[in-house]
């Protein structure tokens, strides 16, 4: 493999990757301060202890997205650099602004919230948690911003010298209407998350405790069954909300890049009125876009696509033809900026099976999770308690289906969008349209040792936290709610630093026995 | 002032908030080993960052983010040019984060002692790593004319990312020992404390030479004057520690730092990455800069949220502002009554 696919290949690894914690922290985020807040203002206790327990695999989850996002804001240079360069004028402001205004307010405030218990008033505690979670919203918009202008550049001009983008408008920029879909998108697909694991958990410990003939009025039952009722809704919920959104997506994206979605559906010739694609089979692995067969939908695609059943839906085909006429057929013939590929033809159809499946999977993925859902609150209704082992671990397994469908989500979108890394924009005239290969965008002077160095060393460090990760959260979650947790109040006073229950601190550090010196502060949040 | 030359302050601004921030977290990490004689007393010194330092950490984001945002060309000629370091660096900063925070998940001992050795390595490497990098983009990278990297993978690292690297530590250690005399009481105070007194005047050196470096290379006046700021503060630091007033000694400390990061980044000024190759080679904040555009929306960001960000951060060490003690201390349990005031703390 050469430079650009090792490279492809790490960035795919590293950004999938954040995006395991990524939707836990936004999704049990905006959770959390529900739970939060309402314990405050009722002072009854079982959300108070939601918030702890929910609270503290929030944070287990929350400093993986911290170390894994560092990496990713120094790839762009590393890997990509010609990309840097090239799209510094819009892209660079994105990221700065990103740090600036969203983590700061997400890292500091969150430090606030894990250490202010009994040390801050009350309302001013929950409000750090406020805006620690609204950091990480904004963060998310940003991001998002700076992505949707790689799939849709608007705010820019051609620079005549350099052919860069140059930011005319940067309101334009923000308000892209990709992102705004994007982003709405992104954060109910994140409740997905959020809720799934609400449900998978609760159960499992909901059928744990009547199995064991714990009784039904204790408090723990509240708050599991509390857990999972509100989970079940927001999942459902969310599940209809990343339908609207996606379909929103789905319309610009037959607009912005028709070649995504056609490849999507692997419609190979030009429909009217064009049918959706439910199964294909046939050479698709090839990718060969014809003689594909497919069960299909009748005319569904072209509502898909323009909100009525009759349209016309242009095929791969066809676009490809169009594209080569405009964009080339060829990479141009300098290898200083396009390596191997200079001269040799250009492939605009993004890979079929990888962008047919992964949309199916995301949108698969995101049905198993709603009928999850729905069977957890049918099932809970009015007081019951499941105790079909299908049934509840069942939905402990489903917990994985919403990060699958965000990862193939993701995958679609940024491997949809090959070969461009930056694609140009309908809207704007031809000859001042701006457009990026991606097999341009990679660092001249970076070899491929080095490349392969940073993809097997991040690999094996990212599957060694992932391990320590799930162990740590699974053996949390078997543990319950009352682990090193018996007060319902928060230990308000006793939030210290010094510890009381521990004899004489030696050199052992009380450590041999149970908890640790400074365990008081943290047992509560951690 | 023009634009360019705004950000390149503003840069370097952050740089040397994140130096000044993170470089304590960083030296106190270092010092576990050697100042956490026990147990309780290493969990006192980690206690004494827990809140503090992932906000710390963000400065580090925000300066890199700032580099891409501003100067693009600084940002896409560094980088790569110190690609194995820099993942180096990452891995460093990745299990630092980690280990900062499944520490406390983990009740066994053998465990805990993993972790904190983790975040005493994990610290090491990024301190080194990031003074080697800033050490190599004011000293000097074997770029070539299209700001490639000239050589093997470790080409840039040379005297000026050795020098870079040690001058970071070397200032964050001293940083981190006095910020531990500030924050804790006992044993590890008066170690800390001591140690800072013998060490202080030796671990100015390297950030001294290196400043001195850039300043003889392409230094004005002005970065003369600050440099003999510099030198003067490390005097007053080691004065003011000799009578025991920690809250001084941190001040000159971080005088030391701020004046020396200044005459460095004012010497190197205009020029963002030198080639060692060919002078002409140089990157300066105008071939890598953005738009003035760009530069002015991020100005009015800038301006804004900046105020906002110092503003809360400063209040977060207010609210963690007692000084902690691994000794069982009822009368102060923080959160009880008020916290004690600096002045009734014991000097
Ligand atoms: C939809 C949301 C989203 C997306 C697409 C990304 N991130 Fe992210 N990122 C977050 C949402 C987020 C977050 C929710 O704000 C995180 C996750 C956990 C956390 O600590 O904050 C975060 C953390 C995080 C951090 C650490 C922040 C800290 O120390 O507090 C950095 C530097 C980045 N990200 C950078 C990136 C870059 C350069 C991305 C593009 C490839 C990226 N993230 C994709
Ligand atoms: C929102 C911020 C994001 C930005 C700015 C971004 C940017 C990029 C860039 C520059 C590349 C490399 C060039 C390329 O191969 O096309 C890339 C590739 C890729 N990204 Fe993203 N990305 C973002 C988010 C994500 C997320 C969250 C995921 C997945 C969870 C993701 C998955 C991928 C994959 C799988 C590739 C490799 C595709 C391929 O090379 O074929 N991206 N992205
Ligand atoms: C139910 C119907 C759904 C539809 C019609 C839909 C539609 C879409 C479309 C068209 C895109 C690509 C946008 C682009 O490339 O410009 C997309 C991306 C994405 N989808 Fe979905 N989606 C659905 C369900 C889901 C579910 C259930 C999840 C996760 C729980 C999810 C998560 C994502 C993510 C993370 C992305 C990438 C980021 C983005 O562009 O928003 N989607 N979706």
């Amino acid at each position: 493999m050469d430079v650009l696919d090792i490279a492809r290949w790490q960035f795919g690894i590293t950004t999938v990757y954040h995006f395991m914690m990524v939707p836990l922290t936004i999704g049990l985020g905006i959770l959390l301060v529900v739970m939060h807040t309402m314990w405050v203002r009722t002072d009854n206790p079982e959300w108070l202890r939601m918030t702890r327990f929910w609270g503290k695999i929030f944070l287990i989850n929350f400093v993986l997205g911290v170390a894994t996002g560092l990496v990713q804001e120094f790839q762009f240079g590393l890997a990509w650099s010609e990309y840097s360069r090239f799209v510094g004028d819009v892209f660079g402001s994105l990221l700065a602004l990103e740090a600036l205004l969203a983590f700061f307010l997400e890292s500091t405030f969150l430090g606030l919230w894990i250490f202010g218990w009994g040390r801050i008033p009350k309302k001013l505690h929950l409000a750090t948690l406020w805006a620690a979670v609204i950091g990480s919203v904004v963060s998310a918009y940003f991001i998002i911003a700076a992505n949707s202008w790689m799939q849709h550049p608007v705010g820019v001009v051609a620079d005549d010298a350099t052919g860069r983008p140059v930011q005319v408008d940067f309101v334009a920029v923000l308000t892209n209407n990709t992102a705004l879909a994007a982003f709405t998108h992104t954060i109910v697909a994140a409740l997905m998350v959020a809720g799934a694991l609400l449900v998978g958990v609760g159960l499992y410990h909901l059928r744990r405790r009547k199995l064991a003939g714990k009784p039904a009025d204790e408090i723990d039952h509240g708050v599991w069954r509390r857990s999972v009722r509100i989970g079940g809704w927001v999942s459902l919920a969310a599940f209809v909300l990343v339908a609207a959104t996606g379909d929103w997506q789905a319309k610009l994206m037959y607009h912005q890049q028709p070649l995504k979605m056609s490849s999507a559906e692997a419609l190979c010739d030009t429909e009217a009125p064009a049918s959706f694609s439910i199964f294909a089979w046939n050479k698709l692995g090839s990718n060969e876009c014809d003689d594909v067969h497919s069960i299909t939908v009748p005319g569904l695609l072209s509502f898909l696509a323009h909100g009525d059943f009759t349209s016309e839906v242009p095929g791969v085909n066809e676009l490809q033809e169009r594209y080569s006429e405009v964009y080339g057929a060829t990479y141009p013939d300098d290898p200083s900026r396009f390596g191997d590929l200079a001269g040799e033809p250009v492939d605009y159809q993004p890979v079929l099976a990888v962008t047919y499946w992964s949309f199916r999977l995301m949108i698969g993925m995101g049905a198993v999770s709603a009928g999850v859902a729905a069977y957890a609150l049918w099932s809970t209704r009015r007081g019951r308690v499941p105790t079909s082992r299908i049934g509840v671990y069942g939905s402990l397994a489903a917990v994985g289906a919403p990060f699958v469908a965000n990862a193939s989500g993701w995958i679609f979108t940024e491997m949809g969008r090959q070969p461009f890394v930056v694609v140009p924009n309908p809207d704007v005239p031809v000859d001042e349209q701006i457009w990026f290969f991606t097999a341009q965008a990679v660092s001249p002077g970076v070899s491929a040792a080095e490349v392969w160095t940073s993809l097997g060393a991040l690999t094996l460090v990212y599957g060694v936290l992932a391990v320590i990760e799930l162990g740590l959260i699974t053996r949390f979650i078997r543990s319950g709610i009352t682990a090193g947790d018996t007060s319902t109040t928060p230990p308000i006073g006793t939030g210290g630093d010094d510890d009381r229950r521990e004899g004489p601190v030696g050199d052992a550090g009380g450590a041999g026995r149970g908890r640790r010196a400074d365990d008081d502060v943290l047992q509560f949040a951690y | 002032m023009d634009l360019q030359t705004l950000w390149f302050a503003a840069v370097a601004v952050l740089w040397i908030g994140f130096l000044l921030l993170e470089g304590f977290d960083f030296g106190v990490a270092a010092l576990l080993p050697v100042l956490g004689r026990r147990t309780a007393d290493r969990h006192l010194m980690l206690r004494s960052i827990g809140p503090l330092w992932d906000g710390n950490e963000v400065w580090l984001i925000t300066a890199a983010g700032a580099v891409f945002a501003a100067f693009p060309g600084w940002y896409a000629t560094w980088l790569p040019a110190l690609y194995l370091p820099f993942v180096f660096v990452l891995f460093g900063l990745i299990i630092r984060a980690v280990a900062f925070e499944w520490r406390h998940q983990s009740h066994d001992p053998r465990w805990d002692g993993t972790w904190t050795h983790v975040i005493t390595v994990g610290s090491l490497i990024a301190a080194l790593g990031v003074g080697a990098a800033l050490g190599t983009t004011t000293l000097g990278l074997p770029i070539d004319g299209d700001g490639i990297r000239v050589g093997g993978s470790f080409a840039g690292v040379g005297w000026a990312a050795l020098l870079g690297a040690v001058a970071v530590l070397a200032f964050s250690v001293v940083h981190g020992a006095l910020f531990l005399a500030l924050k804790t009481d006992g044993d590890v105070r008066l170690r800390a404390r001591a140690l800072a007194l013998r060490w202080s005047p030796v671990a100015a050196l390297p950030l001294l030479a290196w400043a001195g470096w850039v300043h003889l290379r392409a230094g004005t006046p002005l970065t003369g004057a600050l440099w003999v700021v510099a030198a003067l503060a490390v005097l007053v630091t080691w004065a003011r520690i000799r009578v025991d007033r920690e809250g001084q000694a941190f001040a000159g400390w971080a005088v030391l730092l701020v004046s020396s990061a200044a005459t460095i980044f004012g010497a190197a000024y205009p020029v963002v990455v030198p080639s060692t190759i060919d002078p002409a080679f140089d990157v300066t904040i105008a071939d890598a800069s953005v738009s003035d555009y760009t530069l002015t929306v991020m100005t009015w960001a800038a301006g804004v949220g900046l105020p906002i960000v110092l503003a809360y951060q400063a209040w977060t060490y207010w609210v963690f502002r007692q000084r902690l003690t691994a000794e069982p201390q009822h009368e102060h349990a923080p959160g009880a009554g008020r916290a004690p005031a600096p002045g009734e703390v014991p000097a």
